[in-house]
């Protein structure tokens, strides 16, 4: 161990902040693209009242099919569904709930992840293990059944998803934040806190969780794209949001079995979920390149 | 013999990384000719190179390594020209390498007999079990004991010192015409490496190999090799036989080397300590003509910035060159830096007491026989009985190795442990059972630390001025901001870092740097005792020189007490006013520093001072070199920690009884059984060859 | 190892007993509200109170859940009050129709994979490496839905080639199973792919294979002897992880294709409010994944020398 790390630079996998890693992005076009998709996205579902669209509720004209002319003389570019709703609108009204909701359940899930995480890596002993064996439990369900139980039995509303989201994935928050904590509880800057005096709350929130931030932030991309995909699974099985924006997940469900002569309607959602969660996952990937070469 | 091929030959080597930022010339100009049998020595510090040039040689240099310039030649032959074919007939049979880490070297996941076993399967084309039968040979001739066990173990089943002989078995399995070493000893505990290096000059007697010995350490270069080139920054700037080099260095960088490193042979009154000033220069920003000038003390500047420089010979016989243009010029005889002596201080009342503490560490044995039989817990005696006392503004080095104890003693002294028996009192607060948490915050600014890895003392995230304010805020030093700011200025000022690095986060600062914010930390609530944990042994050599100075001159300043926590014995007799030396958990010696050096002896002190290489051709030393491991404490020997492996053993009353402690003059105290003429009888492991005092 | 395995049983089994409490707790405090599954929403209160009487619900808490969990334990999960047939009957061909889908789809996915993973590990950064790396990201970008929809457009109504939906109507049928199958290995492969190449590019960059090269050793045997078997371990572990995630997964392909698995029971069974199902199911699906966790970390400790011996 030498200064030679300052010399020929070598890949240290350093922990990056969030404000540098905005500036940073720019080195991986990976996690341009994707940061692009997912803006796309978000702008869409953001300017979705005021752009030119049919009401996506209204029908209009049933099964037309992509880029044919409505009777008023504009386009329905991606075609009408079975009850004549032009697919378009559904599909950007159709953002607004998926990212409001992945977001904010995502977010929820990740608060209660790290305060069980920090407090079970950090403190150990008895709290590390009442608090893993709740997470083993809850990572013993297979997420689907978890879901399952929990919107069946709770009913389907935003709060319920928030919830199930939180207990799906708070304990794989847990595991990685513990991991990282117990790793980082080792560097000499912890110790020189504890020596001070530190109490242990300070040492958490002000010596451990800011270096942690680098994987986190990874995985919090990562996640973003897997609670998309939850929010729509539960709609494709029925379980999802009540009317009346239009749910992706529930757009497939419906118009599955007309697929063989009116594919665009099941296609088109398809497609605008895959390009979102694509969009987390390269920029979750872009991320993760840029930290291990820092 | 003059007229032999060489089995190596550089010439004019010259080797580049190509990263993003272009270019990177990491080695330039290279000479080297290493003849049948010789043993050549390349020392230099971080990134002058000379791990690249033994990486080069074995034309492994990564996917962005590459020679764009000169050639190498094996037995004549041009390596760069080689086919991958011949290239991996040489690796492993002809020419081997022995790497630093000898833990991540091996394959955890293969049998140690299968990975020796494979390089004369794939060389030689023998059967597997004939050679398994030449491994288990070649692991006896490496002085392992059980070599069929070794064989049928994994890498992680065996300590340190027994993978570098592993190591160094698959090196030498097919005879190899040249060995490389890289760094093969530091990561091992210091008497552990004299067995490895006394090892390795035998072997290469034993089988006529060349070596090709890379290291940091001047001393260890002295004891083994013939011929040594010292590297600065990509280039050789010295070379020449070892004699000759030593006795007459002349380029400015070896000597600046030379003097920035303590000997234990030699005090801080005859021979202060002198850092060489300034930072090594990036490899992308080297300056125009010698790389080393910036630095140099001789530096003129028509003479030494005009484009690169070459080597100009000193004494054509001894083979003694140097790559410096005012090699006529300097007269090193009247040049006499301001060094930093030690002035004795004078110790004042007692500070700190430790009187027979203990500190088992309790440890749940999960295996099935311990389960079944219900008797789960064991005990680590960390620390046993130990008694000592420190004074202000005296310096007390505890020195030992791995599993000593010295850490474990560190937190119980910091609070981050308790002890289980015993009492620690400093200023007259017994602080022994006190955790950190529970103590007053006057007491805890009382007694702070500075720690031994200078990448992780600091926090990342939070800037350097942050750090040291919340230790002043945390202490009450200061309460206003400007006035906390002020404080932190001076801080930097104190350990002569510019102010504005205040604003600036660790990372953007070296090792050496950080090291210091981290003794500026440690003094920022007016300490009365700083424990210092191996603060310098991750640095470079030229930086230790100056950070070591600077705690010096902090402690004399402020009459802090020290406790300086080292393996390394000759920076513990520059530095130190008492030394306590520490294995598996007891004291074994303690005294004043003059005391601890001279007979007599611990037998485990005299093995200590034994295996510190000295880089002083004037020096003679005695050579103990111990057999066995350090070892564990889980499982300590019986009585006296030290018998199996003590080369003064007397006999049964040493495995039966733990000697107990007696006093042998005024504070010198030592826990043996050998009685006092046999103490009397001992001769000076060290004697300096003119008439200058005996270590 | 011993003392290990033992401990992971007994876990093991403290998991599967709270489960199995939590279920019981949800799913059985409301006794008027399970008669009134039963029995139909038409029934009446006096009702009710009768079928709760005759089936043992008005004994105390921890006594019926005891005598449900004893049940539980010998394959007596009770009657399907949505099918009309016990539990049991209807439960394990269910569970052997997913377990064959899950067969077929670990056929081909952890070769595949793996594969994948170690070509692209080999040479990190290069050409290979990115492009499997790029492919891994889209194909675990697609979820198992919106890749059935399209597969579904391409194969089933442009090419025609393979049929729309899986009921197995006339027995099993090869080429009802290839659908539902390749949809959850795109889904899947991506992720053991990538765990595997970084896996694989962490060892081929360790200093051990470097030993390995400049001992002169052939590249082939550098590969298969010194660097699979340690860069295989950590995917293994995932691997058998997987399992966990089949049991989710196959629950959207199975609705998807109309295959008559474990997975659109224990849905029907949860829209429907079939408790006893529901129960039976969950307690399933958490066994498997509390099993495979175990097989996974046993797994990982015999295979890392490290950690097996001593």
């Amino acid at each position: 161990m030498s200064d030679r790390d300052q010399s020929i630079g070598s890949a240290g996998g350093r922990m990056i902040g969030f404000a540098r890693s905005f500036a940073l992005l720019k080195e991986s076009p990976i996690a341009i693209f994707g940061l692009s998709l997912i803006l796309m996205w978000v702008i869409l579902a953001l300017l979705a009242p005021v752009l030119p669209l049919f009401d996506p509720n209204t029908p209009l004209e049933p099964l037309k099919k992509p880029l044919s002319e409505a009777r008023d003389g504009a386009t329905y570019w991606l075609g009408t569904d079975h009850k004549g709703r032009d697919v378009l609108s559904r599909v950007i009204f159709g953002a607004r709930q998926v990212l409001v909701w992945a977001t904010f359940a995502t977010v929820v899930a990740y608060i209660f992840g790290i305060m069980m995480g920090v407090v079970a890596g950090y403190l150990g002993g008895w709290w590390d293990e009442v608090i893993s064996f709740i997470s083993n439990v809850l990572l013993s369900f297979p997420v689907m059944v978890l879901y399952i139980i929990i919107i069946t039995n709770l009913g389907s509303t935003g709060f319920n998803i928030v919830l199930a989201v939180t207990f799906a994935s708070a304990p794989g928050i847990m595991r990685i934040v513990r991991g990282l904590v117990l790793d980082l509880k080792t560097r000499d800057y912890i110790y020189a806190a504890q020596t001070r005096g530190e109490s242990a709350l300070y040492i958490m929130l002000v010596e451990l969780l800011p270096n942690a931030r680098g994987p986190l932030i990874v995985d919090a991309c990562l996640r973003l794209g897997y609670t998309t995909i939850t929010i729509a699974i539960l709609g494709y099985l029925g379980l999802g949001l009540p009317p009346p924006d239009p749910d992706w997940g529930k757009m497939i469900a419906e118009t599955q079995p007309l697929g063989s002569f009116a594919g665009h309607m099941a296609i088109v959602p398809a497609l605008a979920i895959s390009s979102l969660v694509l969009g987390f996952n390269l920029l979750a990937d872009g991320l993760r390149e840029i930290s291990l070469r820092d | 013999m003059t007229n032999q091929t060489p089995v190596l030959e550089c010439k004019d080597l010259c080797i580049s990384y190509f990263t993003r930022a272009g270019e990177i010339p990491a080695v330039v100009d290279f000479n080297l000719r290493v003849m049948p049998g010789e043993a050549i020595g390349i020392v230099g510090e971080s990134g002058c190179g000379k791990s690249t040039v033994a990486l080069a040689i074995m034309q492994y240099m990564g996917n962005n390594g590459d020679i764009v310039g000169g050639d190498i030649k094996f037995n004549g032959r041009d390596m760069t020209t080689m086919s991958d074919d011949e290239l991996r007939r040489l690796r492993g049979s002809k020419i081997s390498m022995v790497y630093q880490e000898p833990m991540a070297s091996l394959n955890p996941s293969m049998l140690i007999g299968e990975q020796l076993a494979e390089v004369l399967v794939y060389h030689e084309g023998a059967s597997l079990s004939q050679s398994k039968a030449s491994a288990a040979e070649m692991l006896e001739a490496v002085r392992l004991p059980e070599p069929d066990r070794i064989m049928t173990s994994y890498p992680h089943q065996i300590s340190g010192g027994q993978q570098q002989r592993v190591v160094i078995a698959m090196a030498l399995l097919s005879k190899p015409e040249l060995l490389l070493l890289d760094e093969p000893t530091t990561a091992l505990d210091v008497t552990i490496e004299a067995g490895i290096v006394d090892l390795i000059k035998d072997l290469a007697k034993q089988f006529g190999t060349s070596m090709i010995y890379i290291s940091h350490n001047l001393g260890l270069i002295l004891e083994t090799c013939d011929r040594i080139a010292v590297m600065y920054s990509g280039e050789v700037v010295e070379e020449g036989t070892v004699g000759e080099v030593f006795d007459h260095m002349r380029h400015p960088y070896t000597r600046g080397l030379f003097a920035s490193i303590p000997l234990p042979s030699a005090d801080k009154h005859a021979r202060p300590l002198m850092p060489i000033r300034g930072q090594l220069p990036l490899p992308h920003e080297r300056p125009v003509g010698c790389n080393f000038g910036p630095r140099c003390d001789f530096f003129e500047a028509s003479k030494c910035d005009q484009g690169p420089l070459s080597m100009h010979d000193i004494d054509r016989e001894k083979l003694h060159r140097a790559r410096c243009e005012r090699l006529a010029d300097i007269d090193w005889a009247s040049y006499k830096p301001e060094g930093l002596g030690g002035s004795d201080t004078t110790s004042g009342k007692i500070v700190l007491e430790v009187e027979d503490m203990k500190k088992y560490y309790e440890i749940r044995d999960n295996s099935l026989a311990a389960v079944l039989s219900g008797d789960r817990i064991k005990w680590v005696k960390a620390n046993e009985d130990i008694s000592f006392v420190a004074r202000e503004a005296e310096t007390v080095a505890i020195v030992g190795e791995s599993g000593c104890g010295k850490s474990t003693f560190a937190k119980v002294l910091m609070g981050l442990e308790q002890a289980t028996a015993g009492e620690v009192r400093l200023l007259d607060t017994d602080l022994g059972q006190v955790p950190v948490q529970q103590r007053r915050p006057q007491t805890v600014s009382l007694l702070q630390m500075v720690f031994q890895n200078p990448f992780d003392t600091l926090n990342p995230s939070r800037t350097i001025g942050s750090q040291i304010s919340r230790v002043i805020k945390k202490f009450g030093v200061e309460t206003e901001p400007v006035k906390i700011q002020n404080r932190v200025f001076k801080l930097l000022d104190l350990v002569k870092l510019p102010r504005d690095f205040a604003y600036r986060r660790p990372r953007q600062l070296s090792g050496g740097q950080k090291q210091r914010v981290g003794i500026a930390r440690a003094f920022a609530g007016n300490p009365s005792v700083v424990i210092a944990d191996e603060p310098v042994s991750a640095l470079d050599v030229s930086v230790q020189a100056a950070v070591t100075r600077l705690l010096m001159e902090i402690q004399r300043e402020f009459k802090t007490t020290l406790l300086f926590i080292s393996h390394d014995l000759s920076v513990v007799r520059y530095l130190s006013d008492r030394v306590v030396v520490m294995y598996l958990g007891y004291l074994l010696e303690q005294g004043t520093t003059d005391q601890v050096f001279a007979p007599p002896y611990h037998p485990y002190t005299e093995a200590l001072l034994s295996a510190v290489p000295i880089a002083d051709t004037s020096v003679e030393k005695r050579e103990i070199v111990l057999s066995g491991e350090l070892p564990s404490a889980t499982n300590p020997p019986t009585g006296c920690p030290f018998q199996t492996r003590c080369h003064r053993k007397i006999g049964a009353i040493c495995e039966d009884e733990i000697p107990p402690e007696r006093e042998l003059a005024d504070g010198h105290k030592m826990r043996c059984h050998l009685d006092q003429d046999e103490l009397d009888a001992m001769e000076p492991v060290i004697v300096m060859g003119d008439d200058q005092s005996a270590a | 190892m011993l003392v290990l395995i033992g401990r992971r049983l007994v876990s093991m089994a403290l998991i599967m007993a709270v489960v199995s409490f939590i279920l019981f707790l949800l799913f059985e405090t409301d006794k008027l509200g399970v008669a009134g599954k039963v029995l139909g929403p038409y029934s009446s209160t006096e009702q009710r109170e009768i079928w709760l009487e005759n089936n043992g619900y008005n004994e105390p808490f921890l006594l019926r859940y005891f005598d449900w969990a004893g049940n539980a334990l010998v394959g007596d999960f009770g009657g399907s009050i949505q099918l009309k047939v016990p539990v049991s009957e209807v439960l394990w061909s269910r569970l052997g129709n997913t377990a064959i889908l899950a067969g077929v789809v670990f056929a081909v996915m952890i070769p595949l994979s793996l594969t994948l993973g170690v070509l692209a590990g080999l040479k990190e950064a290069s050409l290979r490496d990115r492009s499997i790396t790029v492919i891994s990201v889209i194909t675990t970008s697609v979820p198992e839905f919106a890749s059935a929809t399209l597969l579904t457009a391409i194969f089933v109504f442009w090419l025609g080639w393979l049929p729309g939906t899986s009921a197995m109507t006339g027995g099993f049928a090869w080429n009802e199973i290839i659908l539902p199958a390749a949809v959850l290995v795109l889904y899947g492969f991506g992720y053991i792919t990538r765990m595997t190449r970084a896996s694989m590019a962490e060892v081929m960059t360790s200093q051990y294979i470097r030993t390995a090269i400049l001992k002169g050793l052939p590249y082939r045997r550098i590969v298969l002897r010194h660097a699979l078997r340690n860069a295989l371990i950590a995917p293994f572990t995932v691997i058998v992880l997987q399992l966990n995630w089949l049991l989710s997964g196959v629950i959207v392909v199975e609705v998807f294709f109309s295959y008559k698995g474990f997975g659109k029971l224990l849905l029907d069974a949860s829209l429907f409010g079939d408790i006893y199902m529901i129960e039976a199911c969950t307690l399933i699906a958490v066994f498997v994944a509390v099993l495979s966790q175990l097989i996974s970390d046993i797994g990982y400790t015999i295979l890392n020398p490290r950690i097996r011996f001593d």
